[in-house]
């Protein structure tokens, strides 16, 4: 396995994050993982972003250039990353936030309304975990009790009172791109 | 024979290399009396400057640092934070502490880190060889300032007490002169009482000293004597700036 | 011990605190600012120090006095920063005071950038300041070996009485890996006797000094020096060596950049192309005779590194001219990608696998 992400969309949606969670729960299952935020001037007001490793192999390079998967969660990142996907890989798309579709026909591309479902949720702010939601279902490579085990390493024990909405928003992702995966299968 | 006066223990046997008339050696003793009647002297760790007491980690008997030019208040620092039952001190000159040094100074006041300078000013760089200091008064003609120091180009003198007074982690200010008997009776008394209030854990302290250097003046020390009081003291008034209320 | 997910600058922090030092004199800048963040929270909760200097030099020469004081000691800060520290790492070298540098290497030169770059290389090791000393430098590649070679550092730099300098980037010191604390303090540590504790506490009279205004006296403490750097050269070259004995081309690189490295063999070898790695650990010492070893037969050694070609010198003079060498290179913030090191080492070897 060597999954290679990239997480992007405006300062304050929580890529970073989500990265963070995503590459805590792969250190717990005991895979090669790293995290590599963007740390630029575009932190300020632009986009963020972050690349994940999670591999069976020791982690070379933490610069992720050919992604297995992109999150963009706006579409300054749609715009930069979509052509990073490598063949076959995947494209999750913020459908809340994008509009526009995607162009490319060799990878695999997913829509989730991630504001919408974290509205009705009743936080907006845990977009970001619906579409992680919707990542772990696509591609398996993390089980979600880690992502459970690893919200207190990352948030402290005093956000453990916001796992429940949390687990809320995973599910969610993961149903709704359940439907989309027959499809794109 | 009854022992009737006696070399401060403060002092190592080392013959020091200051120029006749120098009050450095005046100086050096005021410090290590103090030290010596104080108890200080297993105790004290000294930061040296460069300058022309660059060797005073030579004379002092105690232990000492020999720190970069107009760092010492900076190495200080970190003595202190490392030995907060030490008493530290720095003996600064005023190319150390007026120029090179005034970030270091003025935010070693600023943090209140509790140790204390004895900065001594005589208005010239010694040992360099006599060039223009920030101190250097008006008029005052030296290898870098060959037709008087001008202020149009130069500035006026620059006052550290007075600025350094006006710091709130600056416990201690006090000016003083070593020109006579009465000034350096004075000179000690100061030099103890920014000492205690260091060991009382109240902040900062600093004793500027009035100094002469005959050599780099061009004067005998008798004139250098002379010039200190006519000249240098109205520009730079003695007496103290700032200290805590118990210790008045 | 159970791993922990560490930002890089936090994970020096930890290893340093781990490693018993408790005093830390820093100052903003970034991509290190995680580092003096960190020490801030965790240092008083040890009985230790903190302080937020009004400049690097003056930070420097807070270690300076923490350091001739007997206790361990740190500083970091990214490469302008660590140029305003010269002065006092010259101080220290002189003085025989160790010390932990980091730095969090960001392009250059001036004010540059805040993104990754290796252009302090020379800087690091040969000196930075002035006069004839060397430090010890150690680049690590990932979050674990930056908390090794921290705690270690620490040791080196007791045990030869030197300042040590860890040479990372803003990626390293920015990206998050899981790291544990094991590495085991050394047993033959020197006792600082030569540390000011109060002349009372001690046998005698201590003075931390690097003046010596006698000719004789200060050449014969350089070559005191020199001999400890010669002993440091015997005893701490630190390499991690790849296939050399079989390699057509071998790449070398250090820091985060042999990662990306290390990359560009998978790719290369799956293609059938024979590639060798020399990665220094230690830039100084210089581990030369991994240089050695590299068979005859080898078409090239290709150095790659975030600069236009510092560590380049050292593979020369490594190699005598025994090997053609070649050279890639980004900086200014710009991380070379692998596939920019295939390409290269394609067109090194014509095709030719």
């Amino acid at each position: 396995m060597d999954e290679r992400l990239i997480i992007a969309g405006f300062g304050g949606q929580g890529v970073m994050a989500m990265g963070q969670l995503l590459t805590y729960s792969g250190m717990i299952e005991g895979k090669n993982v790293s995290w590599l935020p963007s740390y630029g001037p575009e932190m300020r007001g632009g986009t963020a972003n972050c690349n994940v490793t999670i591999s069976t192999e020791p982690v070379g390079s933490p610069v992720v250039l050919e992604a297995t998967t992109a999150v963009v969660l706006n579409l300054p990142s749609m715009d930069k990353f979509e052509e990073s996907v490598v063949p076959g890989g995947n494209l999750m798309i913020n459908s809340s936030l994008i509009e526009k579709k995607a162009e490319r026909d060799d990878i695999n591309v997913y829509y989730i309304p991630a504001n919408e479902i974290a509205n009705e949720i009743g936080n907006a702010r845990i977009a970001n975990m619906v579409m992680l939601g919707a990542y772990i279902e696509i591609t398996g490579s993390i089980k979600i009790d880690s992502v459970y085990e690893a919200f207190g390493k990352v948030f402290g024990e005093t956000k453990a009172h916001l796992l429940p909405v949390n687990k809320d928003a995973l599910k969610r992702g993961a149903e709704v791109v359940r439907e989309q995966m027959k499809v794109n299968a | 024979m009854a022992i009737v006066f006696e070399k401060t223990k403060g002092l190592t046997d080392k013959p020091t290399h200051y120029c006749p008339g120098c009050t450095h050696g005046i100086i050096h003793r005021l410090v290590a009396e103090v030290m010596e009647e104080m108890d200080l002297l297993d105790n004290a760790i000294g930061v040296a400057p460069v300058g022309c007491s660059v060797l005073a980690y030579e004379y002092f008997n105690v232990d000492m640092h020999e720190a970069a030019h107009g760092r010492a208040p900076a190495v200080a620092t970190g003595i202190k934070r490392v030995h907060p039952e030490n008493f530290v001190f720095t003996y600064q000159g005023d190319g150390d502490l007026a120029s090179i040094g005034t970030a270091e100074i003025v935010h070693a006041a600023h943090r209140g880190e509790k140790f204390t300078t004895i900065f001594v000013n005589n208005a010239i760089y010694g040992m360099t060889g006599g060039q223009m200091a920030p101190t250097t008064l008006i008029g005052q003609k030296t290898t870098t300032s060959p037709y008087g120091r001008d202020e149009a180009t130069t500035g006026k003198p620059i006052k550290m007490s007075e600025l350094l007074a006006t710091i709130d982690g600056a416990a201690f200010v006090e000016r003083v002169a070593v020109n006579n008997p009465a000034n350096i009776r004075k000179a000690k008394k100061a030099i103890k009482e920014a000492f205690k209030v260091q060991l009382e854990g109240k902040g900062f302290g600093i004793v500027e000293v009035l100094s002469t250097c005959p050599t780099n003046w061009g004067l005998t020390p008798v004139e250098a004597m002379k010039w200190l009081e006519k000249d240098m003291m109205p520009y730079y008034p003695l007496g103290n700036f700032r200290k805590p209320e118990e210790v008045e | 011990m159970t791993k922990v997910l560490m930002k890089g600058n936090e994970a020096v922090g930890a290893a340093a605190i781990a490693a018993g030092c408790h005093y830390f004199f820093g100052y903003p800048i970034t991509p290190q600012s995680e580092v003096p963040e960190y020490m801030s929270r965790e240092l008083p909760k040890v009985g230790g120090s903190y302080v937020q200097a009004e400049s690097e030099v003056a930070a420097i020469n807070m270690v300076y006095g923490a350091s001739g004081s007997g206790a361990r000691v740190m500083t970091s800060s990214s490469s302008p920063g660590i140029a305003l520290k010269q002065e006092g790492i010259s101080y220290c070298a002189g003085a025989e005071l160790p010390c932990v540098i980091v730095d969090m290497m960001r392009g250059g030169p001036g004010l540059g950038t805040i993104q990754p770059a290796q252009g302090d290389y020379f800087l690091a090791t040969r000196g930075g300041g002035n006069g004839d000393y060397r430090l010890i430098v150690l680049a690590p590649a990932d979050v674990q070996e930056l908390v090794d070679l921290v705690m270690e550092g620490f040791d080196l730099a007791d045990i030869y009485r030197t300042p040590v300098m860890i040479l990372g980037d803003g990626m390293i010191g920015q990206m998050m890996e899981p790291v544990e604390f094991k590495y085991q303090q050394r047993t033959d540590l020197p006792e600082k006797d030569w540390a000011t504790r109060g002349k009372g506490k001690g046998k005698q009279k201590n003075i931390i000094n690097s003046l010596y205004l006698e000719a004789e006296e200060l050449e014969k403490h350089n070559h005191h020096l020199q001999a400890k750097y010669a002993e440091i050269r015997e005893k701490e070259k630190k390499v991690e060596v790849y296939n050399i004995e079989d390699a057509d081309i071998v790449i070398t690189a250090y820091g985060t950049t042999s990662r990306i490295a290390k990359t560009a063999i998978a790719k290369l070898e799956k293609e059938g192309y024979k590639v060798g790695m020399i990665r220094p650990i230690s830039l100084y010492p210089f581990p030369n005779e991994a240089y050695e070893k590299i068979n005859d037969n080898c078409k090239g050694v290709l150095t790659v590194e975030m600069s236009t070609g510092q560590m380049i010198d050292d593979v020369k003079l490594s190699l005598n001219g025994r090997i053609p060498t070649y050279f890639h290179g980004r900086s200014g913030g710009m991380v070379p990608g692998p596939e920019e090191i295939v390409e290269k080492v394609k067109e090194i070897l014509g095709g030719g696998k």
